[in-house]
């Protein structure tokens, strides 16, 4: 074996100017079943494991969010297997619900799957610019997963912080049972999340900025591509600041320092800390936090700006003002952090000038919304199950996205802020919006991925029963917010004031267990269709971007030693005197004014 | 008709106008005549446009676009493609040294921060500032200073050095073509020695701090004395694991061009490495 490589690296020759020696970035097609599905350079093989990663993750989130709902309308029950779940147990669940849902899946499957598939073959490059890193990227997300996972197992079991850490809760190991080794766990795993994101954010920004094939100027980049680029940008500026927090905070709770802990008193005892600020926390957390809900809905909104220009046979409306509110969204993203601090207490000032920015991002989001049904509008629509997830994602992101502006100004927010009605604005925006892009996604990339269709009738089946349920269990929760349900409370069915609001609660978990189900569907769909779906050929959209020009499933260069030439948009349908109602971007001899 | 299906109509101001109008009729373009005429209206580009598409305005892309660009064995021609490779490795580079600086921002953000906070005393019940004023070992640090600076120079003349000797391989692998032969110093030995002495000063000051007696817990102050300097001996210790990687392909006899972009872009990050040293120092000898 040594021998071997010896002898490879001598043919390289004592000047090493071979021209085939060139082995740090280029890399031939794998024949080992380990290096071609477990450690691949591959950026598709690299997408797909996001994407199963983030399928075996919303799984487990799910899980979670189901014992939650279980628990609140039957908080005596005594469960098969859990038994009876503890308060602190409830606050466990609501922990890692929400930490697995944010991290691992609404941040990896979007930008980590859909966007390492398709961001290189969408701007016609044959890999990611910096293939290992890739791999690298995503085996790091791995170790993070089993990391938070393992949280669950430890002496004292999962944290109970919630996904936000609010200090002084987090940085103290005797604040509860969960705090011990279980919150040490959590922040190790948001780490080294951060540092594989990082990594993954370089790797798109440089592919985006390098690699796109001749032609492919930026603004013919395809509304996925620009989504999935500003994403990696909020990342790259968003996950440095959290991975920074996060070692403080292990320093606070592991070697006495007081960063965020200011003297404080735990069950009698006082603790060692003392002058530091649980503000600092939030500052530093929500700088990242509040990007982070652009990450998980940017790839989304590129998503569904494809998709309603594909399937309504028309070009998207207003390309360019898509882009500059793409831009627009991810530049406010990072001047509204404080509006999730407004009770924490804050100078009315600042408070006034957040509340301002927050509401700013309002004005990019209706000219997407507008834009999407301008799209809409007078096309030959073809309501495939894509699009009906597309049109979904629209709707979701409208009714999420109109509470906004409510919990925006300090005067509501206060009153507000630690009700149900947050979590019904967030899920609905933040959490069931972006799913909605992802099985958009997943419908629509599928025959490319797989090179087999999906089935279409139980894609349908899929989507109304998502749809109907999403909004059974997260519309109710505006009402259940003013009507002062708390949040975060592990059992409420003793209150007073809440009874008239059980039987609403009791709906909202029966509606929980039917969309749950629903998923199962959707799961069944996938694997049957990878193996029995029926053939598809390579283009069944009749879609115009780099992605369909190229076989199916896609070459391990993506187009087959050939170098895709662009000479068009990436929305040319219903081109007035084009031969088809759409023009592909590498399709040089036809009409076109872009 | 036919014959205008082979013309394109070129990125005029007045083909964009005609493209925003489109969306209103693409229920009924198939052939009315006002369509058409619209259409015919529209001017033939050469094969040079073709080749050569106009680019957006503002878009980035008046650059030529690269062709192939994964170069090695897929993109046909490995050695082609080593300039898009430096210059890909480096502008990663840059944006990774964006994601690095958001980190000592961030560090930043909390020291300014935590410097102005009171502290509640238990007991005297009232507010005092919990923040010492950490006692540096100014000299050991200038010293350290001034090895890292040397390092910089040293690591920027390994740079250049393979530089040269990346350009001139061309050359040499010609038959019968002689250059003269270059002695090369071990500049990049030099780097790896300078660094290794630097991070050797950086620990001695960490031994210096506790003989003073500032721990990490001790103040915030000398807490982010540590973290700072912590933050940054790991960013330069993974610049020095890199160079050692550059030295260890060089045995290997690796294709200089390849050990040219590991050591360009090491050497930029080093470089900006010093450049974040001599703000910390900054930092914490002038904002106690």
């Amino acid at each position: 074996m040594v021998a071997q490589d010896s002898h490879d690296h001598d043919a390289h020759g004592p000047h090493g100017n071979d021209p085939h020696g060139h082995a740090v970035h280029a890399h031939a097609a794998p024949t080992s079943f380990i290096r071609k599905y477990i450690f691949s350079l591959d950026h598709k093989v690299i997408g797909l494991q996001y994407y199963f990663l983030a399928l075996t993750a919303v799984f487990v989130g799910m899980f979670l969010s189901l014992l939650m709902r279980i628990h609140m309308i039957w908080p005596t029950a005594n469960l098969p297997l859990l038994g009876h779940i503890q308060p602190e147990t409830y606050l466990s669940l609501l922990t890692m619900h929400g930490t697995i849902m944010v991290f691992f899946v609404l941040t990896t499957a979007p930008q980590g799957g859909f966007g390492n598939y398709f961001l290189p073959i969408q701007i016609g490059a044959p890999d990611m610019a910096f293939p290992v890193l890739n791999m690298l990227s995503f085996w790091t997300t791995f170790i993070a997963f089993v990391v938070i996972l393992a949280a669950f197992f430890v002496t004292g079991g999962a944290p109970l912080h919630g996904w936000t850490g609010y200090a002084p809760l987090s940085a103290l190991p005797s604040a509860g049972p969960g705090e011990q080794l279980g919150a040490d766990l959590w922040i190790a795993s948001i780490a080294i999340f951060c540092v594989a994101s990082l990594m993954g954010a370089l790797n798109f920004i440089t592919t985006t900025l390098d690699l796109r094939a001749k032609g492919m100027t930026m603004m013919r980049m395809p509304l996925t591509v620009w989504a999935w680029f500003i994403t990696a940008i909020l990342g790259l500026l968003a996950f440095g600041v959290l991975l920074s927090a996060g070692i403080l905070l292990l320093l606070d709770r592991n070697l006495g320092t007081s960063f965020y802990v200011p003297l404080v008193v735990v069950n009698g005892q006082i603790m060692g800390h003392k002058g530091g600020s649980p503000l600092l926390w939030q500052h530093l957390f929500w700088f990242f936090g509040h990007p982070e809900v652009y990450i998980a809905i940017l790839p989304g909104m590129g998503v569904a700006s494809q998709l309603l220009s594909t399937f309504s046979r028309k070009p998207i409306f207003g390309y360019k003002a898509m882009v500059y509110a793409i831009m627009g969204i991810g530049f406010l993203g990072f001047m509204v952090w404080g509006h999730h601090m407004f009770m924490s207490g804050m100078s009315p000032y600042s408070a006034f000038a957040f509340s301002i920015m927050t509401m700013a991002i309002g004005v990019p989001s209706a000219i997407k919304t507008f834009n999407w049904l301008g799209t809409i509008r007078g096309g030959r629509v073809r309501f495939q199950t894509p699009m009906l997830y597309a049109i979904g994602f629209v709707s979701l992101f409208v009714s999420g996205g109109l509470s906004g502006p409510f919990l925006a100004q300090p005067v509501l927010d206060i009153p507000l802020h630690d009700t149900a009605f947050v979590v019904g604005h967030f899920h609905l925006i933040m959490g069931v919006a972006a799913i909605f892009g992802m099985f958009a996604g997943t419908y629509y990339w599928f025959p490319k991925m797989f090179g087999r269709m999906m089935n279409e009738k139980w894609g349908r089946v899929h989507f109304f029963l998502t749809l109907a349920g999403t909004y059974a269990i997260f519309m109710p929760m505006h009402y259940l917010g003013m009507a002062a349900q708390p949040r975060r409370y592990s059992q409420f069915t003793e209150l007073a004031y809440l009874q008239h609001l059980i039987p609403l609660n009791t709906f909202m978990t029966y509606a929980a267990f039917v969309t749950i189900g629903a998923q199962f569907i959707f799961v069944i769909n996938l694997f049957w269709s990878m193996f029995k779906g029926p053939k598809a050929n390579d283009n069944p959209w009749e879609a115009t971007t780099l992605e369909w020009t190229t076989a199916t499933p896609p070459p391990h260069d993506n187009f087959g030693g050939k170098t895709p030439v662009v000479y068009h948009g990436p929305y040319e349908y219903s081109v007035p005197g084009a031969p088809k109602d759409f023009v592909m971007q590498t399709d040089p001899a036809t009409v076109t004014s872009h | 008709m036919p014959s205008q299906r082979g013309r394109v109509a070129p990125a005029t101001a007045a083909g964009r106008r005609r493209y925003k109008t489109r969306g209103r009729v693409a229920r009924g373009h198939t052939g009315t005549e006002a369509h058409m005429a619209t259409f015919s209206s529209a001017a033939t580009i050469t094969d040079q446009a073709v080749k050569d598409p106009k680019t957006g305005r503002g878009s980035g892309g008046t650059r030529p676009p690269l062709p192939g660009g994964g170069g090695g064995d897929r993109g046909g021609g490995g050695s082609s493609d080593y300039g898009g490779r430096l210059r890909r490795t480096r502008l990663g580079l840059i944006v990774g040294l964006v994601a690095s600086s958001m980190l000592f921002v961030s560090f930043t953000s909390v020291y300014i921060m935590r410097r102005g906070l009171p502290s509640l005393d238990d007991r005297t019940g009232a507010y005092v500032s919990d923040w010492l004023q950490v006692n540096l070992p100014t000299t050991l640090l200038l010293v350290n200073t001034f090895l890292l600076l040397l390092s910089s120079l040293t690591v920027e003349l390994a740079r250049r050095q393979i530089t040269r000797q990346a350009a001139l391989a061309p050359v040499r692998s010609i038959p019968g073509v002689s250059i003269g032969k270059e002695r090369y110093f071990p500049w990049l030995g030099a780097t790896v020695a300078l660094g290794l002495a630097f991070l050797a000063g950086q620990w001695m000051a960490w031994r210096e701090l506790a003989n003073r007696g500032f721990y990490m817990a001790t103040s915030p102050s000398s807490s982010m004395v540590y973290v700072l300097t912590a933050a940054h001996a790991i960013h330069l210790a993974g610049g020095l694991l890199v160079l050692l990687y550059a030295g260890a392909t060089a045995l290997q006899q690796k294709a200089v061009e390849d050990r040219r972009i590991v050591v360009d872009v090491t050497a930029w990050y080093w470089h900006f490495m010093a450049l974040v040293w001599l703000y910390i120092f900054a930092l914490l000898e002038f904002v106690r």
